[in-house]
């Protein structure tokens, strides 16, 4: 099941450029919450930092306070956080050197499962899960590689998924693909939200609009408005909200 | 392509294909010519010793006596002795500095490193002759022979000079190269390959072990195989530490003697022609080996890199 999560004056660094300026929201649990904003505006850091990804890139730091169902992720190990805490990043990023099989069962195997039956239930679990079952089942131990962008990108999913965490958060999971592997993955993340609390990154309003339950929308480090996708998109209280979404600037 | 466009192609590039192939052409040319040259005047020791030549253990320039198996085993031997011990130094030094270090210290130590390398060989055996031997003689080979003197390899007298001490500065010269290949490569890892790993709940070591190894390891087997082909040819600081006797022994304490060192030897006091032509093929078949490693390691990358079927290698 999927947790709520809730963050308090998160602030957060590249650097000595503060890219989040103090950011509260909670995000309810078993929702698809899209995060919106122009390029530079610290929704991508925002994603990151709640999986703790931020803080290993050297130069960077955070503030703040980030509860993970009433618990700080600062108490928890990272590896450990990673765990509950998913991610399916914007570009496609299977490890070459394994197969669609060792790709979905990487994150198991770090956990130090060995049962073979155990791994193929799971990988086929996940697979199924991903929408990508059907065309990749008489190839599993193919090198990820041979797959297409957007199948790539399920496959990702469904490594993701593998490791069954609460927390799904996903960085512009399909700017780099076209309409139909699009459609896919948008398909499957209004499925997935029935057992995860999903974190969406987009720069496609439409995208937002069509499968979150909730949009935030962030400018220059801060969070602008958040609230139901449909007034949002059509009875924003913001000013500057409502300039980005009819697309006076962004 | 078609025809017309083919023939339309400007004569400037037409020019740089035919340069460039010429150039390309030069190399292989060089090669062959090299060999041929080097099967001619080697003609009268492979005459006279065909084939034995090769599995000859005696070594006797006096009687007209001419065997090179003790040059091609010492030869063999330190270099794989190298690697043993450069290998996993050198990828040390390279996961250290690419994923473990600030930048200040990965600047500083792989610039040390890439010094390591610029050093010449004969430094490097002047060193192995005051400092490396004795050491060896004194505090290593004593060590060895009492905790591991059951083994052959660490029996007879700890001399300093020989087999040990010849591969062990192989080891030290060739661990930059490996080292800084190695780096190169793992720093070409793209970022996206250790946050998938990290991503899954990987550790630091997990993210090497699945996402930062695999990927490079082509790469770091081309850095271990470029160390390989230095030290199979190293000539200078092996002569000044390996002893220089032709003997085959399976200790590593024993004084040995390489291809490379017998050539720079005795090419001088060669004094007859069966004699010069037998160091000539000496080199011949340092040649030959080289040559033929390198076909193998080549063929061990390709079969490494491929990976599970339908990947892009």
């Amino acid at each position: 099941m999927g947790h709520s999560l809730s963050v308090r004056n998160l602030e957060a660094w590249y650097g000595s450029n503060k890219t989040l300026k103090g950011i509260n929201m909670e995000i309810a649990p078993n929702q698809v919450t899209a995060i919106i904003g122009p390029s530079g505006c610290g929704k991508s850091t925002f994603v990151r930092c709640i999986n703790r990804m931020h803080e290993t890139l050297p130069g960077t730091k955070v503030k703040g306070e980030i509860l993970l169902d009433e618990e700080s992720i600062y108490d928890r190990d990272p590896v450990a956080l990673r765990k509950m805490v998913g991610m399916v990043f914007q570009k496609a990023n299977p490890f070459p050197s394994m197969s669609i099989y060792e790709n979905v069962v990487a994150g198991l195997r770090l956990n130090g499962m060995k049962n073979k039956q155990t791994l193929h239930a799971s990988a086929e679990k996940s697979l199924r899960m991903a929408a990508l079952w059907d065309e990749v089942k008489d190839r599993l131990n193919y090198s990820g590689m041979s797959l297409s962008g957007g199948q790539q990108q399920r496959l990702c999913i469904a490594r993701a998924l593998a490791v069954e965490p609460s927390v799904l958060l996903m960085d512009e999971p399909a700017s780099a693909l076209d309409p139909i592997a699009t459609t896919h993955i948008e398909e499957l993340i209004r499925q997935l939200k029935e057992n995860y609390t999903i974190l969406i990154v987009t720069h496609n309003m439409q995208q937002a609009a069509r499968i979150a339950d909730s949009t935030a929308f962030f400018l220059n480090g801060e969070l602008v408005e958040h609230g139901p996708t449909s007034e949002i998109f059509t009875n924003p209280n913001d000013k500057r909200t409502e300039d980005y979404i009819t697309g006076r600037f962004g | 392509m078609s025809k017309k466009t083919k023939l339309t192609a400007s004569i400037g590039d037409q020019t740089l294909r035919l340069l460039t192939l010429l150039m390309a052409i030069s190399v292989l040319v060089l090669m062959f010519w090299m060999g041929w040259q080097m099967f001619q005047s080697a003609g009268p020791s492979i005459d006279k010793f065909g084939f034995g030549f090769i599995t000859g253990r005696v070594w006797d320039p006096v009687k007209e006596q001419f065997g090179a198996l003790p040059f091609i085993y010492g030869t063999l031997m330190t270099s794989l002795l190298a690697l043993l011990i450069a290998t996993p130094i050198g990828l040390g030094v390279a996961i250290f500095l690419n994923e473990m270090a600030v930048t200040k210290v990965r600047m500083v130590v792989a610039f040390l490193v890439e010094m390591l390398a610029a050093i010449p060989s004969v430094v490097y055996g002047l060193w192995g002759i005051f400092i490396l031997a004795p050491w060896l003689r004194e505090t290593i080979q004593p060590a060895l022979a009492k905790w591991f003197g059951f083994l052959p390899l660490f029996q007879g007298t700890p001399l300093g000079f020989g087999m040990l001490a010849g591969g062990l500065i192989l080891a030290i010269m060739i661990l930059p190269t490996i080292a800084a290949i190695s780096g190169e490569v793992m720093a070409a890892v793209p970022n996206e390959q250790r946050e998938a790993a990290l991503a899954l709940g990987a550790t630091k070591w997990e993210m090497i072990r699945i996402a930062v190894l695999p990927y490079a390891k082509s790469g770091i087997l081309g850095g271990i195989m470029l160390g390989l082909g230095r030290a199979l040819g190293e000539t200078m600081a092996v002569t000044m530490l390996i002893g220089n006797r032709p003997d085959i022994l399976p200790s590593l304490f024993a004084p040995a003697y390489s291809m490379a060192a017998v050539i720079a030897n005795e090419f001088t006091e060669a004094t007859y022609d069966l004699y010069l032509s037998a160091l000539v093929e000496i080199g011949l078949i340092l040649f030959g080996i080289t040559l033929i490693l390198n076909v193998f390691a080549r063929l061990l990358v390709w079969s490494v890199a491929r990976g599970p079927k339908g990947g892009i290698s």
